[in-house]
């Protein structure tokens, strides 16, 4: 492999890694925060998807306003979810939630089925952006490539400011470490899970509406992001941004450069990198709130 | 001691078996259909079942004189479910008839079921070579095509348009390893080198750094195997790189089968090779395209031919024993000997089970997979490994 392939692999990994980001770190929100196991998170993705997908014939190129469009929609959403569903889990054990979120998992799947059908949907890029540039002799790169990394790196930094610069982001941080100190001080805890819960659905929705020009919309496609988001929670460490960020950027190299290298064996390349780190580290990268 | 009572469980037991089989003449015939309603490939189990029905209703909703009574279940493209999926079908609701499924690993388990306990099992797609090779059996009729045939008749293809250098993609599962094994075996004989093989995890649709390494190597054609979500983001992604400028994506019909709406532009002009093209200008594919548009308000596709054509070689058999299912072995052989008037032209069945039917190169235009010649004619499947 010369050089200039290998920077491009690089660039690959990167914006994979960085797409990867920006779903788990939603389910790295509610998992590490609320202590639910979210088996829905990857419908929550869908669900941006098939919103990007309905919503672009409207908007036509009016790209941010469907994004803005989407994530309110999104946020009212996860609010009402939580309340309706969520908020009878938390002092429940894991089974109970593992089998209502993927009681979730269905109805939203039999929803999409009903609602849109089960044929492949395309979602046109932004005419802005539908463009390429060209990279070595052969190949060109998408602009929307490169711009769904910059989105994901924008949330990423404003994620960062609201968990660490703001007071919100304070009772986040003091809730994932010791939720019973936080309800002693007198914070609404409920309304505060119910934010960090729609904030979450709206994060995977995001992912979901950024990626469905590059992806496509089908059915199923929240299953296989949603096992893959959880590999880079649990390597990240359960409830740490940071951690989700790290996590995901390595399960982007590893991913692409296994594939180029040990093509037979790349299906466990990724899951070889979860037991390495939780050998190394029981509670992955970073711990539990940083 | 009550000596009466052994009597009266012998007549009770003769007059159930007397109504049972007086029951069964005129009862309906169990069909068991085994596809994915849910799932990536849920719009193919759909459709299969409306092609299949749509040949019982011009029937008169009958075949061999029997009333179809359908059983449903949901495999959901699941392996590792497929085993007591097929057995609810087997057991619970005593078919007579099993028909699935879409996804290979899924038909595999169902014919291993259907060998153990003697069921007939028609496959509507699944194309895994080893059901019509190792895993052959008397009982085991598809209707649809190995994997191994599109993709050597692509590779006669490309070798005769006089490319030296080809790579391959798939995903790393039975079905992609089946069709690249074809297309490899075609397009060596023809002259060609396959100069490697890309494949990733089904259903993993992370291709970009697989298509950096493509426009490392510069081959002179790629040929891919995808499907569904899948065919679409591989496809898009390929011309997105702006590969499909310098390097030919050739691939099995399946690539851009049912998919050209959501790949728009960027499947333009590809050639793919397939049993069937939705254009081919014959009076029984006209016919067929009508009258699947009228019932189901929807243009039928090559998944739709496919369960037309195994409700077509379930009525051979059963006409051939008069619809008495129990004449199993003669009901078989009937299935193997009968000629398929298909939508996608006559085709005959092989000793092993699979069709013996032109495999045509299509090319892409607009919405269509357009008709451009017979690529192979008469393929058969070499049904390596089946002793039957």
């Amino acid at each position: 492999m010369d050089l200039a392939t290998f920077l491009v692999q690089c660039l690959n990994a990167v914006q994979y890694g960085l797409l990867l980001f920006l779903v788990a770190s939603g389910l790295t929100l509610i998992f590490g925060i609320m202590g639910v196991i979210n088996l829905a998170h990857g419908s929550f993705y869908m669900l941006g998807a098939y919103m990007a997908f309905a919503l672009s014939p409207l908007f036509g190129d009016w790209f941010f306003a469907r994004l803005a469009v989407g994530i309110v929609l999104a946020v009212v959403f996860g609010y009402l979810l939580e309340w309706a569903f969520f908020s009878f889990l938390y002092e429940r054990d894991h089974l109970q939630q593992v089998l209502m979120t993927y009681a979730l998992i269905l109805v939203f799947e039999e929803a999409r089925s009903l609602l849109v059908g089960n044929d492949v949907h395309g979602v046109p890029a932004p005419a802005w952006l539908s463009g390429s540039f060209r990279l070595g002799e052969l190949m060109s790169y998408p602009w929307y490539r490169v711009f769904s990394s910059v989105a994901c790196i924008v949330v990423a930094i404003g994620l960062y400011a609201v968990v660490n610069r703001t007071r919100l982001g304070m009772m986040i941080r003091a809730g994932a470490s010791n939720r019973d100190m936080v309800r002693g001080l007198g914070v609404d805890i409920r309304l505060l899970y119910r934010i960090v819960f729609a904030g979450g659905v709206a994060l995977a929705a995001l992912a979901g509406m950024i990626a469905a020009p590059l992806s496509s919309v089908y059915p199923g496609m929240g299953g296989s992001v949603l096992i893959i988001c959880f590999v880079v929670v649990v390597i990240g460490g359960i409830g740490s941004i940071t951690g989700a960020l790290i996590a995901s950027l390595l399960v982007g190299i590893v991913d692409t450069f296994g594939k180029v290298f040990f093509a037979e064996w790349s299906g466990v390349g990724v899951y070889l990198l979860m037991a390495i780190v939780l050998i190394w580290r029981p509670e992955g990268l970073m711990k539990r709130g940083h | 001691m009550r000596p009466q009572i052994p009597f009266r469980v012998a007549a009770a037991t003769l007059l159930v078996a007397g109504a049972g089989s007086a029951f069964a003449q005129g009862a309906p015939l169990k069909v068991g259909l085994m596809l994915p309603y849910t799932g990536t490939f849920a719009a193919i189990g759909t459709t299969i079942e409306n092609g299949f029905k749509l040949y019982v209703q011009e029937q008169g909703g009958k075949l061999g004189g029997r009333e179809i009574q359908y059983f449903k279940v949901d495999d959901e493209s699941d392996p590792s479910k497929a085993t007591d999926n097929v057995n609810k079908l087997i057991k619970r609701d005593n078919v007579d008839v099993l028909v699935g499924s879409v996804h290979s690993g899924v038909a595999l388990a169902m014919a291993k079921a259907a060998k153990d306990n003697n069921t007939l099992l028609v496959i509507p797609n699944a194309g895994a070579d080893a059901i019509t090779g190792p895993m052959c059996g008397a009982n085991i009729v598809r209707s649809s095509f190995s994997n191994w045939q599109p993709g050597y008749a692509m590779g006669v293809v490309a070798a005769s348009k006089g490319v030296k250098r080809a790579m391959t993609i798939t995903w790393n599962y039975a079905a992609g390893n089946e069709s690249i094994k074809g297309f490899t075996e075609g397009f060596e004989k023809g002259g060609g080198k396959v100069v490697k093989d890309l494949n990733l995890p089904f259903p993993n649709v992370e291709f970009q750094a697989l298509l950096t390494e493509i426009a490392a190597q510069k081959p002179d054609a790629v040929y891919a195997f995808f499907a569904g979500g899948g065919a679409v983001k591989f496809v898009k992604d390929y011309a997105a790189a702006g590969l499909n400028k310098s390097i030919p994506l050739y691939g099995p019909g399946f690539l851009t089968d049912g998919t050209l709406e959501a790949q728009g532009a960027s499947a333009q002009n590809m050639l793919t090779t397939l049993h069937y093209a939705d254009d081919l200008n014959t009076p029984k594919n006209n016919a067929f395209r009508k009258a699947y548009a009228l019932a189901y308000k929807s243009q039928p596709d090559v998944y739709a031919v496919q369960g037309y054509d195994a409700a077509q070689i379930l009525g051979a058999g059963l006409k051939a024993v008069n619809g008495d299912i129990a004449k199993r072995d003669q009901m078989s052989a009937a299935m193997r000997k009968v000629t398929v008037d298909s939508p996608r032209g006559k085709f005959t069945i092989s000793p092993a089970g699979n069709p013996v039917q032109d495999i045509y190169l299509r090319e892409v235009k607009g919405n269509n997979n357009e008709f451009r010649s017979v690529a192979v004619k008469g393929l058969s499947d070499p049904a390596r490994g089946c002793k039957l």
